[in-house]
């Protein structure tokens, strides 16, 4: 993060689907804030919400009791969307988007992180616990 | 998420409203799955669903798939901008049959 960097947002929630509609809220927040229109905005939640359900079901799995921390940062030209959680480390490079042509149900939530995002990487997380995603996408 | 399920002839209309997320997909799920389970065809009317992530796309794609395998109609109608951006971002808008209006798809057999 570089000094013009601005905190828009740090949130942190339990990891649970119950509360994805407080991190989407959030998402929309910042977005506007940041001048996005309203489609760059409804696809930036899509996306972070997408991210967010990786957590909840892939990293913490179905007994989720962990929580998330989402930090939205506007640099400037990006937002920049960092999700941390507290679960056992998630083996990034087995995680793939599935064939599109293949219609089945699942597996479309990589796809459309991608597609949204600009950058998509995984951080050393900052304690050396869990999973720092960090997603980001050009806004000017 | 809110819903309502409009017996229609030989159809049944599953009209979804609000956010269908990770947190209600299983019941949007296990409405469509139950008209199906009665041998009724399902047309859902996305119209005012304000939001679908891709554990609501997949529960139509179950149901798209389970109305397949028992030869029953199934289709979308009155798809909402953004759950429509969301059919087209996973390519599925060619894959749903997609109406209009309950008019529409009832003139073309559902």
């Amino acid at each position: 993060m570089n000094a013009d960097t601005t905190l828009l947002t740090k949130l942190r929630l339990p990891a649970r689907a119950a509360h994805l509609q407080e991190l989407r809220t959030a998402v929309r927040a910042a977005a506007r804030q940041s001048g996005c229109d309203q489609s760059l905005t409804e696809q930036l939640t899509l996306a972070v919400n997408e991210a967010a359900m990786n957590i909840i079901q892939h990293a913490y799995g179905e007994a989720a009791t962990g929580e998330i921390i989402l930090e939205i940062h506007n640099n400037g030209t990006e937002l920049v969307f960092r999700l941390l959680d507290f679960a056992a480390p998630v083996d990034h490079n087995a995680l793939r988007s599935r064939d599109l042509d293949e219609v089945r149900p699942g597996g479309l939530g990589l796809h459309l992180i991608r597609t949204v995002m600009d950058t998509v990487e995984y951080l050393p997380p900052p304690t050396g616990v869990g999973n720092l995603l960090q997603l980001c996408k050009r806004i000017s | 998420m809110d819903y309502q399920v409009v017996n229609q002839g030989k159809l049944d209309i599953v009209m979804l409203s609000g956010d269908i997320d990770l947190y209600y997909t299983p019941d949007a799920r296990r409405i469509v799955l139950q008209c199906l389970n009665k041998k009724r065809g399902v047309l859902v009317d996305l119209s005012a669903v304000t939001y679908i992530d891709s554990s609501g796309i997949a529960c139509l794609v179950e149901g798209y798939q389970t109305a397949k395998s028992l030869q029953l109609v199934f289709g979308l109608i009155g798809v909402s901008e953004n759950a429509m951006n969301v059919l087209r971002l996973t390519r599925l808008d060619q894959v749903f049959p997609i109406h209009a209006s309950l008019a529409a798809a009832l003139q073309h057999g559902g």
